[in-house]
């Protein structure tokens, strides 16, 4: 299921400077095991201690937050993008 | 070298001062943190001086850089504005129409931020500090994703500065806040979605354009503007600390910085520590630290915002998290208030104090008779209710609550006539009276 990755100014020091990626993967859950193994020093940085999704990392998918598609448990269509941002400012 | 420096809120690292917002370790937000040590001397006095003392302090113009200490502010900043210090008011009559008890009249205060300057807005006390610092890194382009009022004052503040603005607001925003901003000049572009959607393009687009941006890269010292408010109270109130305070919670962060101002106050010995309960206040149409606080949840869940208190409709508030924690653990509450309920609000407030508030002040008002009646805030303990934002933005949510009266003919006679229509036949009766009583006392 290809799906296109969007990597911001402030995960890219640990992804060499790549700021987009497009990869095979069929839910968040695989998205992050394909951007482990390829940025192996970015996986502390999504995750916590517990293995969780860090409390301040936003995750969009075509514009949308994912918390309202489902959460982790949505499944990728092909073509998706997926954004992601490290907390969000604003208000 | 600087009295302040951002820090993670998480971790704890230290980033010296830079337009940043997160910290790139843990993805945490950053937050101004100061020298207390330094700052306590200048209260308390060393060699004989105290430029800090409360004493002093009053002694300053009345404006908020009459704390510019506990403001992270470039050295050399020069204000060119006199933002802020907007009236604390008692608040007797609205009182008793709250609590429905004549013992809160003397207890119940307003902080007017309706009539700060130069928007009518609190806005004006964060963008005033996150400007300093734009210039201060060299910006020439400031920038916000905004629900209005914000928009208003980066516009305002720019013109006055001579930076240029570029503003990204929701299109459906209120017809006078996109005009607040268009007659300062400043490029507005509208986008096609709500807040939470203008925000995150903001964060994309700070990655790619080297602008300050004041809510998203310059956020940590923008925050830090929110504490005026904050120190205004405790210093109105004749340096001393309320026991509620009731705060209309967006994105979360005016809460959160009144209760750091409040706790900096107590670490220099400017004022008594003290307890003090803080309450939020949201609509109900976007709820999600209100539903978090009623339903006792630790995490913040996003909302699709449907409210017609637009300066309030952020479905993701970014200090969300925050807010929770500062309410939960002042052992505080947070209501919210349909749109209804809000209207009803915004004119009791204006038909009992004289105060014209926006959407946002209508659910501060609303919430604050549904703590009354739950008995979270008592008739004999000191409250300020926050009111952040001005009504004369907001009167296209009163279209049609007022009927345009028929005019009439320019003399006494339809006066008179207009006047028995209008009045019930008691109010006649007293009138007649009245005049009558006057007649014979002029003869």
């Amino acid at each position: 299921m290809p799906i296109k990755v969007q990597i911001p100014a402030a995960l890219r020091r640990h992804t060499d400077g790549v700021g987009s990626i497009t990869c095979a993967a069929s839910n968040l859950g695989e998205l992050f095991s394909v951007l482990d193994e390829k940025f192996p020093g970015l996986k502390p940085h999504l995750r916590d201690d517990k293995g969780q999704i860090r409390r301040f990392l936003n995750i969009y998918v075509n514009e949308e937050d994912i918390r309202f598609l489902g959460g982790p448990e949505y499944a990728f269509r092909e073509g998706d993008e997926v954004l992601l941002v490290p907390s969000i400012a604003g208000g | 070298m600087a009295h302040y420096e951002l820090r993670c809120r998480e971790c704890g690292r230290t980033w010296g001062n830079q337009p940043r917002s997160i910290c790139d370790d843990c993805f945490s937000p950053l937050e101004v943190t100061y020298d207390y040590d330094a700052l306590r001397a200048t209260v308390h006095g060393s060699n004989g001086h105290s430029p800090f003392s409360r004493e002093r302090i009053s002694q300053r113009p009345p404006n908020m850089w009459r704390y510019s200490e506990l403001l992270p502010l470039p050295q050399g900043f020069e204000p060119r504005l006199p933002v802020g210090f907007t009236p604390l008011l008692h608040a007797p009559h609205l009182a008793e129409r709250l609590s429905g008890t004549t013992e809160a009249a003397a207890n119940l205060y307003i902080k007017n931020d309706a009539v700060c300057l130069p928007t009518l807005s609190f806005k004006d006390r964060v963008v005033a500090v996150a400007l300093a610092q734009a210039r201060a890194f060299g910006f020439e382009t400031v920038s916000c994703s905004s629900t209005g009022n914000l928009a208003n004052a980066v516009a305002a503040h720019a013109a006055r500065e001579g930076l240029k603005a570029w503003i990204f607001i929701p299109a459906d925003l209120e017809p006078a806040k996109i005009l607040g901003t268009n007659v300062f000049g400043a490029k507005v572009v509208r986008i096609a979605g709500n807040y939470d959607q203008v925000n995150r393009l903001c964060s994309q687009i700070a990655d790619e354009h080297r602008w300050g941006f004041v809510n998203v890269n310059l956020r940590p010292y923008y925050a830090e503007g929110s504490k005026t408010v904050g120190f205004e109270i405790a210093e109105q109130l004749g340096w001393r600390l309320p026991d509620n305070v009731v705060c209309p919670m967006a994105g979360g962060s005016l809460i959160v910085k009144i209760k750091k101002a409040f706790d900096e106050l107590i670490k220099l010995g400017l004022v008594e520590g003290k307890e003090v309960k803080f309450f939020g206040a949201q609509a109900t149409g976007c709820s999600p630290i209100s539903t978090a606080i009623k339903t006792g949840s630790a995490e913040i869940e996003p909302q699709k915002p449907a409210t017609i208190a637009r300066s309030l409709a952020i479905g993701n508030p970014a200090d969300g998290h925050y807010a929770l924690k500062t309410i939960k653990s002042s052992g505080g509450w947070s209501e919210d208030v349909s749109d209804p309920e809000m209207i009803d609000s915004i004119r009791l407030l204006a038909e009992t104090e004289g105060i014209f508030t926006e959407t946002a002040g209508g659910v501060t008002v609303g919430t604050a008779g549904k703590l009354f009646r739950q008995d979270r805030i008592l008739p004999e303990e000191t409250t300020v209710l926050c009111v952040t934002g001005n009504g004369l933005k907001t009167t296209d949510v009163l279209a049609g609550v007022y009927e345009t009266e028929r005019p009439i003919a320019p003399k006494l006679a339809e006066f008179e006539k207009y006047l028995q229509q209008t009045l019930d036949i008691d109010e006649v009766a007293d009138i007649v009276a009245a005049s009558e009583e006057a007649a014979s006392v002029g003869a």
